[in-house]
């Protein structure tokens, strides 16, 4: 089992963009690293021998709030060493865009989905992003906070 | 009606009201559909058990909309969920009901605020009959549901013109505009 210092020391040698920013108070540790330097990254941690994360857990959105950036967390496991880690990127609420992980881990596709239909948070090169929970003509994105539920849903009023 | 057996000594002749026998045959064979959505559906299973044995009042599941007379709405009714409670329900023959289990199908129970999935009372979608109170309501509660359903049953008739009751006891007409 790798020290998260020796795993994290990994990720800041595959970021070029931007420096990764450990917080080991977190559980599991994470790191936070930029967008544009994620499929690197999890090139990486998935291919690197010592490493092996060969399972991606859980991804999860976060939404900070109106003038705040989203974030999507992502935890992976190690079956054979058994370490954790989470990696964490910030996207832009605006336009929040990120590239897939489904080519690196397939448990990647639906968890994405979930997160499409939740956020509104785009993957770019996902093979099928659709909203996995809700009916596909619903509108809006009910885990943002500035999220408002729509007045009528198929002739059906929404509100209590 | 009370027991049949004593009363076939006058040469095997009832004589009664049509809409008598029509609704006690109905309400005597009350065939709900299985169909559960949530916890509720657990409550629903539990009223088939031996414990408390809801065949002894003639209601045994079916597996198809279609050889059911009442649907039981066990359970939170979403959106998505909504499309197809409507369309089992327009799948039924006639005479159908529905009883309604539980807060969440009353009124959407827990999540009638924040709850933007959630059909706020199944009556929304389809006509209710009886609604049966509870989070989940237990056995003897839907048992009771089934009873009140009955009792409505047992007061329908065929032939009296509640229609043109209705017509005539109404006192502002619906307007034609």
């Amino acid at each position: 089992m790798l020290p998260f210092n020796e795993i994290f020391d990994r990720i800041k040698a595959a970021c070029t963009h931007s420096d990764a920013v450990a917080d080991e108070g977190s559980n599991p540790k994470s790191a936070r690293i930029h967008a544009q330097d994620l499929l690197d990254v999890m090139h990486e941690m998935h291919s690197d021998p010592s490493l092996y994360f060969d399972m991606l857990s859980c991804v999860t959105g976060i939404d900070n709030g109106v003038g705040k950036d989203m974030e999507v967390a992502y935890n992976l496991y190690s079956i054979p060493f058994g370490h954790h880690l989470m990696i964490k990127v910030n996207v832009d609420r605006t336009d929040p865009r990120i590239e897939s992980l489904n080519h690196l881990w397939r448990s990647a596709n639906w968890l994405e989905r979930e997160i499409f239909a939740m956020y509104g948070i785009v993957f770019h090169n996902h093979p099928d992003l659709r909203r996995i929970l809700m009916p596909a003509d619903w509108e809006g994105h009910p885990l943002r906070k500035d999220y408002q539920q729509q007045s009528y849903y198929r002739d059906i009023k929404v509100e209590y | 009606m009370g027991l049949l057996d004593q009363r076939f000594e006058h040469g095997g002749i009832i004589v009664t009201r049509l809409d008598d026998v029509l609704n006690w045959s109905r309400l005597s064979s009350l065939f709900p559909m299985t169909f559960g959505i949530a916890c509720c559906a657990i409550e629903f299973m539990s009223t088939g058990t031996t414990v408390y044995d809801m065949d002894r009042l003639g209601i045994l599941p079916r597996a198809s909309p279609r050889q059911a007379d009442v649907m039981i709405i066990a359970g939170t009714v979403t959106f998505k969920m909504a499309d197809r409670i409507r369309r089992l329900y327009e799948q039924m023959a006639e005479p159908r009901y529905v009883i309604s289990m539980g807060s969440c199908s009353n009124c959407g129970g827990p999540y009638w605020k924040h709850g933007y999935h959630v059909v706020k009372g199944v009556d929304r979608i389809i006509p209710v009959d009886v609604y049966v109170p509870g989070c989940p309501p237990r056995p003897e509660a839907l048992i009771g549901g089934f009873l009140k359903l009955q009792e409505q049953i047992r007061a329908e008739t065929l032939v009296a013109p509640k229609a043109i009751e209705k017509l005539l006891t109404q006192s502002v007409p619906y307007a034609t505009v």
